[in-house]
């Protein structure tokens, strides 16, 4: 039997608005070529400075992974020739990161080797044009952040499950957009197999250009079984770096370990040392939002809500957010109001309305504030509310104005539960239908659905036919008795 | 007739016995009667002369900018926006800066006016500017012989009078050395003092942007002028004391002079050796304390400064690939990508650039690093040590520039390290980041400039200009 022995590094896309060291804009998807100031292009003469952005960047990501955070780090120079890296170095950092150790909880903890900042190159386009490469240099100078792991994963579900724990972790940081499509979330993964009886490290390879969890998922598994099929064919690994295939579904090779680049690194002249003091730490500390894991056990011990009900709602943070806002509004505005009760309730509208209408609005905004949410859980807690009350009372609150009481009594979707307003109407139907009542007396029972019938149709349908149902039992009664 | 100094041509233009204009038109003139020094690679006659006409308009309606009437050229390793910028290489054949370096844009922001670039060894390397391939640069004040370098042709200008002021850049000497060999003043600032954005770089730990002018004070101007931290250069210093300003000594009295003895063993020429003690006498008369102070690791200055600046410029120069700007190889439309780079590499570049990326490359490469950079990098901090520790006894240091006045074109061009060892005295002061001042210091019996080099502390150049001053009034120069 062999066990697969899983190091990811991970490159996350900073969502700032100016590239790592120029002024440069970092839109995604503009024109080729438009967000290059002659830093960007590597111009001679030019000079980076390092966004402060960055920094923050890369202190809330090490933060809430635990890591150490040095309180001098240096950038340095990272060599190749490339036509889309115009400098002909890329400035990142090697010997003295800004994060080291750390880790990721996915049921068990993943060590981080370290976190550190750099600059990503431009795009090669070389399927344009028949004759040429393109370059869209735009992307040149846009911060990253690399995350290296220990070599902890052992399948490639764990690999994937890992990097959708980063991804979530990134949004909640708010510090990348997390997506792998659109490149602002990157995987390379370092694979090698060995026997799962033996703790030595095997031969390993490195597998580039998986651009979804489905793809490194699938990577991984291909590169794992490839070389278990080499060694049991009494071969050997070679050290590599293969490239994923998409569409042929398997892995390649790209360059041999011979044919490894000298990067050449040294601290980057052009760059002082990134101080890190302890006064920024605490600021970046108290800036960082309740992490999911946190949440998630909050949600369950305190508010007591199911495991499935917890863990959707922290999926996103805006949405976890939202789920907060609207129960706290919802327990300050209910007498007496038990908090778990009101999470049930919320959670339900936010599982349920809330979070169908943000994917058919493609998650635009929310439809509802967070008050006016609570005010119709109100409603739904009082019992004036069917759950298809509900549903239609969400839709229409989204497009009109006012207050959840006053959209469904426009709509008549209150249902009618006091005594007070059900009686009077009651009476008269009786006075209304004394044949029907003498019917009643003399033991046809099954003229008081007809009775139901009568007022639920005065009411348009609004009130709980329960309700009526048991106060027209007791009016007949003290009639006929 | 001597040209002017920019105090000279402010007198008039004071006086309003001459314009902008006429200064500017005059200079031009003088260029183009000194074209064979190939002192300039570029000249911009319209452009001068409009600017001019723009400073008569302001100084007409009583906005005369600070710096109106200096006329100012600059090495062709800085950055002027729509400016051919060539470096002294054919690897940037044809391009233009897209942008104004910040120390031009402040000169120009202060009314100075640009004639043109001035030629250079290749992309600053080398100490005689016979490396450029726009070819030699030749000294005015000895025929026959280099003008220094690599700011070869901002000394010629300065020295024959094409400018009133030309900017230099030093990475390891490149501004003192061909000022004192052409008998100007050449001022390398404190590193950090002078923005780096726009100068093309060299050794980026190491550059420096700076003045050379006929006088002490016209370099204090200039740097004044173009001093100050730049939010586009993070090496930039915010310092306490941004402008030199124009305070001069009446004398020495209260100075302390330090002189290393490591800058005058074997290798001295005699004639400078001479005229040191002579200028030390002088000062002495007027009340310095003079002293001998020690430098331990001056003698590695030289290697240790051949390490990191070759290891820097071989990264600074990896930009340079033919592919987006710049010289192209014949027939490059048939070639691969690995072709097109070696091709336009070996070609573009001359050959002591070639050397140097070779040298850096080497020291950076894996297996070699801590042999050579990182150890490198430790004998820099020691060397900078010697500064500090000298600094706790004296004021400033007084040293020459040069071991020799100045050598035959073509004497060292096939032996570089004779070459490389000529920077003894110069490179150190980078090494330290230390501010250092040349001033003509008399004539040798040969006939040629000698210089005098000041060190001091760092953002101590108001100190190095005072006490270079001093020495030329009382050299009588």
């Amino acid at each position: 039997m062999y066990e697969a022995v899983i190091g990811l590094e991970v490159h996350c896309q900073l969502k700032t608005h100016s590239k790592a060291f120029s002024p440069d804009s970092t839109s995604y998807g503009a024109r080729p070529n438009s967000c290059v100031d002659p830093v960007s292009l590597g111009h001679p003469g030019t000079l980076p400075v390092l966004n402060r952005r960055v920094i923050e960047c890369a202190l809330k990501l090490g933060l809430a992974t635990r890591c150490r955070i040095a309180r001098r780090s240096v950038m340095a120079r990272k060599h190749y020739f490339y036509p889309d890296l115009p400098k002909g170095y890329q400035i990142s950092q090697f010997r003295e990161p800004i994060c080291t150790g750390g880790f990721v909880d996915i049921g068990r903890r993943i060590r981080l080797t370290r976190i550190h900042i750099e600059e990503d190159a431009g795009k090669s386009l070389h399927d344009r044009d028949p004759h040429a490469t393109l370059l869209d240099l735009n992307r040149c100078g846009v911060p990253l952040l690399e995350i290296v792991t220990e070599p902890d994963l052992r399948t490639a579900k764990e690999a994937s499950v890992f990097l959708q724990k980063m991804r979530q972790l990134v949004r909640y940081l708010d510090i990348s957009d997390g997506n792998m499509e659109e490149g602002s979330l990157r995987c390379d993964a370092n694979v090698s197999v060995r026997k799962a009886s033996s703790s030595g490290l095997g031969v390993k390879t490195e597998i580039k250009n998986m651009n979804s969890f489905r793809h490194v998922e699938r990577a991984i598994d291909h590169e794992v079984a490839r070389q278990i099929r080499v060694l049991e064919a009494g071969g050997t690994v070679t050290e590599q770096t293969r490239l994923f295939d998409a569409a042929e579904r398997q892995t390649r090779q790209m360059r041999s370990k011979e044919q490894a680049h000298d990067y050449r690194y040294f601290p980057d002249p052009d760059l002082p040392p990134v101080e890190v003091t302890e006064g920024m730490r605490r600021a970046i500390l108290l800036t960082l939002p309740e992490l999911p894991d946190a949440r998630r056990h909050r949600y369950e011990e305190d508010l007591g809500l199911p495991a499935y009900d917890a863990g959707v709602l922290v999926e996103e943070r805006h949405i976890a957010e939202y789920f907060e806002a609207t129960h706290a509004e919802l327990v300050r505005v209910v007498r007496d109001a038990d908090p778990a009760a009101c999470a049930k309730v919320v959670s339900n509208l936010v599982m349920g309305d809330v979070m169908r209408a943000l994917k058919e609005n493609r998650g635009a905004a929310f439809a509802l504030a967070p008050e006016r949410l609570a005010e119709l859980a109100h409603l739904r807690m009082a019992g004036k509310l069917s759950s298809t009350g509900a549903q239609e009372l969400f839709a229409r609150m989204s497009r009109e104005d006012g207050s959840a009481a006053a959209v469904a009594a426009r709509h008549r979707l209150l249902q009618v539960g006091d005594e007070e307003a059900l009686r009077p109407v009651a009476a008269q139907v009786l006075r209304d239908h004394p044949k029907q009542v003498g019917q009643y007396a003399r033991g046809k029972r099954t003229v008081l659905g007809f009775f139901i019938g009568q007022v639920m149709r005065r009411f348009d349908g609004s009130p709980d036919p329960r309700r009526v149902r048991e106060l027209l039992l007791l009016m007949l009664d003290e009639k006929v008795s | 007739m001597a040209p002017p100094t920019f105090a000279d041509t402010r007198a008039a233009l004071a006086r309003g016995a001459t314009t902008c204009e006429a200064v500017v038109d005059a200079f031009l003139q003088r260029i183009a009667a000194h074209k064979h020094l190939n002192a300039f690679v570029h000249v911009d006659a319209d452009g001068a002369l409009s600017a001019a006409r723009q400073v008569d308009w302001q100084r007409a309606a009583g906005h005369a900018p600070p710096l109106a009437g200096l006329v100012l050229a600059v090495k062709d390793v800085l950055c002027v926006r729509d400016w051919p910028l060539s470096c002294g290489s054919r690897m940037l054949s044809g391009f233009r800066s897209l942008y104004d370096a910040t120390a031009v844009a402040r000169l120009k922001a202060s009314g100075a006016i640009l004639v043109g670039t001035t030629n250079c060894d290749e992309f600053a390397m080398g100490s005689s500017s016979e490396s450029s391939w726009h070819g030699p640069v030749l000294n005015p004040r000895a025929e026959g012989y280099v003008p220094g370098g690599s700011s070869g042709g901002s000394a010629v200008a300065v020295a024959a009078g094409l400018c009133h002021a030309a900017l230099g850049s030093d990475t390891g000497g490149s501004i003192r050395q061909p000022a004192a060999l052409c008998g100007v003043v050449g001022l390398k600032p404190t590193y950090g003092r002078v923005s780096r954005y726009g100068l093309v770089a060299y050794a980026s730990s190491l550059d420096c942007v700076g003045p050379l002018t006929h006088t002490v004070h016209d370099a204090a101007i200039v740097l004044d002028a173009m001093a100050g931290q730049d939010e586009r250069d993070a090496t930039s210093v915010p310092t306490r004391a941004p402008h030199v300003g124009q305070k001069w000594l009446h004398d020495a009295c209260g100075l302390r002079l330090g002189v290393p003895e490591e800058f005058f063993g074997a290798g001295l020429d005699a004639g400078i050796q001479e005229a040191i003690k002579n200028v030390l006498d002088r000062l002495r008369a007027a009340g310095a304390h003079v002293r001998s102070v020690s430098l331990p690791h001056t003698r590695y200055g030289v290697a240790v400064y051949y390490i990191l600046a070759t290891a820097e410029a071989s990264s600074n120069l990896g930009r340079f690939d033919g592919l987006r700007y710049g010289y192209r190889p014949e027939g490059h439309e048939n070639m691969n990508l690995e072709e097109l780079y070696a091709r336009a590499r070996s070609e573009g570049f001359g050959k002591e650039v070639k050397r140097r990326i070779m040298l850096g490359t080497y020291v950076l490469s894996a297996g070699y690093y801590d042999a050579y950079y990182a150890k490198a990098q430790r004998v820099r901090s020691l060397i900078r040590q010697d500064f500090d520790q000298a600094f706790e006894a004296v004021d400033v240091l007084v040293a020459p520039v040069t071991p020799v006045p100045g050598f035959r074109l073509g004497a060292m061009t096939r032996d570089p390290l004779q070459m490389y060892l000529s920077d003894t005295y110069t490179v150190t002061a980078n090494l330290a980041g230390v501010p250092g001042l040349a001033v003509p210091a008399g004539v040798h019996e040969n006939g040629f400039p000698i210089g005098i080099q000041i060190l001091g502390q760092p953002f101590d150049e108001a100190r190095l200009l005072q006490l270079g001053d001093l020495i030329v009034r009382l050299l009588g120069q």
